[in-house]
């Protein structure tokens, strides 16, 4: 419960009239939303090979594995270290039940039973991994799961009759159906936009319905939950089978993506990337993710080029990320997001002309801000 | 001790058993049939020897990592980056100097000064946000290591061990038996065994410091209830300041003795960070006979492990920690 309060979750007062404007489709009135979503839609029609595929497609798979972390802290007050080793799990299955180059590890099944079959292990991986992580709270679940994670990678690592050790598992063939090559820059580019939208609604809808509102009162206060009659472990184990579930769909993305799997993939440093991307872009909101993951991907593909312009060594670019990360987690402790809103919240209290819904929202604001401290 | 026979009876049978079977595993000359199912006892007996000592490095770090969350609830993720960056200031005092024991000296103090450094500008402004330094130190820790991999490159080094502690002692453990009757003796690396004793003084001299000092029952009030502390006219910030560079210093000086040892190269902060993560989630947080404990654990796990079944020596550690969790959450030697 001191977590919910560390994390400076602000916690959504569910007035009536809130009630009512919740429960209508999310950001239906919002043009931004709606301009975004045009714009993710004809994506194609823009951007060439490299931009859609290395930037977008990039973005929306480590925002998905991000948004399974954002739902797990933001509503459930758990940060877990180990969504992308969930994910990392469910893309070494796909590579193992499907069809690879190393034909003495791969099983060949179809990639219609291959992924199924994936995303029920990974899930079942993630869960009992939260079952684990449930046990203990705040700090201590940071640690655990960090260590689940340490331990798959030094596992995969190791490992040579299933993880193929260190070389990683290569050429996994992608699924190529109906005429369509669905690996095809376009093609799966709508596949992961459209599986990244279904997991952002999903988690949008979740946190609206009891489940999530329930989960929401376990994180604020697990012990009048418990007096209430709700089984908060139950609750939590839940939530992690959700997470699992969306880490493992984000996994089987991200192996049909770059066509093999490796430790690398797996490592401990790419598992705090997750949390940073998550971070970065905030964790009270399911958006936070996917802008978090898009200011990584920029900063990772073009920092380079960035550093050696400004006539500086270009390997320097997890030092700039690290600084980044460093200078939101001080300022601002709901990521970009925060930043944004508070932004906006300034911008609005100089303009006088505020409209009444606006200036409860800001008075809610202001109220976070001070509890932000 | 008695209390705990009359308890818990099968236990202190099992525990019983276990011992004498290590002891007799130790001390006897293995027969034949245990050869056989066992490999040789030169190989178990160095495995055993390496863990302990592995165990004694671990507690090191682990302790360090351990006292500052105790007292402070800081929760630093960026000890292995101390760690490391001992290592690195040890390996170039050594070089420098060609002194082993000056390295160690620099390494405590420098690595104690970064641990000033964060607790001022970091932890004291963010008392009690576990989250947020958490974060904060993650950042850290990846700034940290760039900054050590622009400086300091991704090459192996290796702090050279000095003259008067190279070679092996023979112990007086009979590993086998010659055909001509004469016993064989175990030879092992002095240098590690010296490490080892080092760090089982340093482990007795801060449990008394801790429970036997003035400055020892402060930080414990510390750490039940600071608020009544700093009441009562203890300047507890500068208590924290001191507590910090302890358990900083204590990283830096692991560094050094882990670059004697095994070798420096970036990642083996984070290595060393999970290490001391799982030692004193086996042990409990906070507690310093926790720390040692599990660092032996965690040190004989994974190097029996590595001998006996090298796929899978990780997950060995691994599945202590998880057997840990299942039976007491909080550690095995936590009073809470």
């Amino acid at each position: 419960m001191s977590l919910a309060h560390d994390a400076r979750v602000p916690v959504r007062p569910a007035t009536a009239v809130q009630r009512s404007k919740l429960r209508g489709w999310p950001e239906i009135d919002n043009p931004a939303a709606w301009a975004v979503a045009a714009i993710l839609l004809i994506m194609p029609l823009i951007a060439n090979g490299f931009f859609l595929i290395e930037i977008f497609a990039t973005t929306l798979i480590l925002g998905t594995m991000a948004l399974s972390l954002m739902f797990l802290a933001g509503y459930g007050g758990m940060v877990s270290l180990m969504q992308l080793t969930i994910a990392g799990f469910s893309a070494y299955m796909v590579a193992v039940f499907g069809v690879s180059g190393n034909a003495n590890i791969s099983l060949g099944w179809p990639w219609w039973l291959a992924v199924p079959m994936a995303l029920a292990l990974a899930t079942i991986f993630g869960t009992l991994g939260g079952a684990l992580a449930v046990r203990t709270e705040g700090i201590y679940t940071i640690m655990i799961t960090l260590a689940i994670g340490a331990a798959f990678y030094y596992f995969t690592n190791q490992n040579w009759a299933i993880f193929n050790g260190h070389t990683g598992i290569n050429t996994v063939a992608t699924p190529h159906f109906w005429g369509v090559n669905w690996r095809a820059d376009i093609p799966f580019y709508y596949i992961v936009l459209a599986v990244a939208a279904l997991c952002y609604f999903a988690v949008d809808y979740i946190s609206r319905a009891p489940f999530g509102l329930a989960l929401q009162g376990v994180r604020d206060n697990p012990r009048r939950m418990a007096a209430l009659g709700f089984n908060v472990n139950a609750h939590r184990v839940a939530a992690y089978v959700f997470a699992s579930f969306v880490a493992a769909l984000a996994g089987v993305l991200q192996v049909w993506n770059y066509r093999q799997i490796s430790p690398g993939s797996v490592s401990v440093g790419a598992c705090i990337d997750i949390l940073i991307i998550a971070v970065v872009g905030g964790i009270t909101r399911p958006i936070g993710p996917f802008i978090g993951a898009l200011i990584f991907v920029l900063l990772r593909t073009f920092a380079l080029d960035f550093l050696v312009k400004l006539g500086l060594d270009g390997n320097r670019f997890r030092l700039l990320i690290g600084l980044g990360f460093l200078a939101i987690v001080f300022w601002s402790s709901d990521g970009v997001i925060g930043l944004w809103q508070s932004w906006r919240r300034r911008q609005r209290s100089g303009a006088a002309s505020s409209s009444g819904r606006r200036g409860r929202e800001s008075d809610q604001g202001s109220s976070q801000g001070s509890h932000h401290g | 001790m008695t209390r705990f026979v009359e308890r818990h009876p099968a236990w202190a049978l099992i525990v019983i058993i276990a011992i004498a079977v290590a002891l007799w595993l130790i001390f006897a000359v293995w027969p034949q049939s245990v050869e056989d199912a066992f490999g040789r006892k030169r190989v178990f007996l160095n495995a055993l020897f390496n863990g302990i000592t592995l165990g004694g490095l671990y507690f090191l770090v682990a302790s360090g990592f351990t006292l500052i969350f105790g007292l402070m609830r800081n929760v630093n993720l960026a000890h292995g980056s101390l760690y490391l960056f001992g290592g690195y200031v040890g390996y170039a005092i050594s070089v420098a100097t060609g002194s082993w024991v000056l390295s160690f000296i620099v390494a405590f103090i420098l690595t104690a000064l970064v641990g000033v450094l964060l607790q001022v500008l970091v932890f004291r402004r963010m008392e009690g946000q576990d989250l947020r330094q958490t974060m904060v130190t993650i950042g850290l820790s990846i700034v940290f290591a760039d900054l050590m991999l622009w400086a300091c490159g991704g090459d192996f080094y290796q702090i050279q061990t000095p003259n008067w502690l190279i070679g092996p002692v023979e112990l007086p453990l009979v590993t086998a038996v010659k055909s001509s009757g004469e016993p064989v003796y175990l030879r092992y690396p002095l240098v590690r065994l010296v490490i080892f004793v080092a760090s089982v003084v340093i482990g007795v001299a801060m449990w008394l410091a801790l429970n036997r000092t003035r400055i020892g029952m402060i930080i414990r009030a510390g750490v039940d209830d600071r608020d009544i502390l700093a009441a009562t006219g203890v300047r507890i910030q500068l208590v924290f300041v001191v507590v910090f560079a302890l358990g900083a210093g204590l990283a830096g000086v692991a560094g050094v003795v882990g670059g004697t040892f095994q070798s420096l190269s970036p990642g083996e902060d984070i290595r060393f960070l999970l290490a001391s993560l799982v030692v004193v989630i086996v042990g409990g947080m906070g507690s310093i006979p926790g720390a040692a404990l599990g660092a032996l654990i965690i040190g004989l796990a994974e190097q029996l492990g590595s001998v006996y079944i090298p796929t899978y020596a990780i997950v060995v550690t691994f599945l202590i920690m998880v057997l840990v969790l299942a039976i007491r959450p909080q550690g095995l030697l936590t009073r809470r």
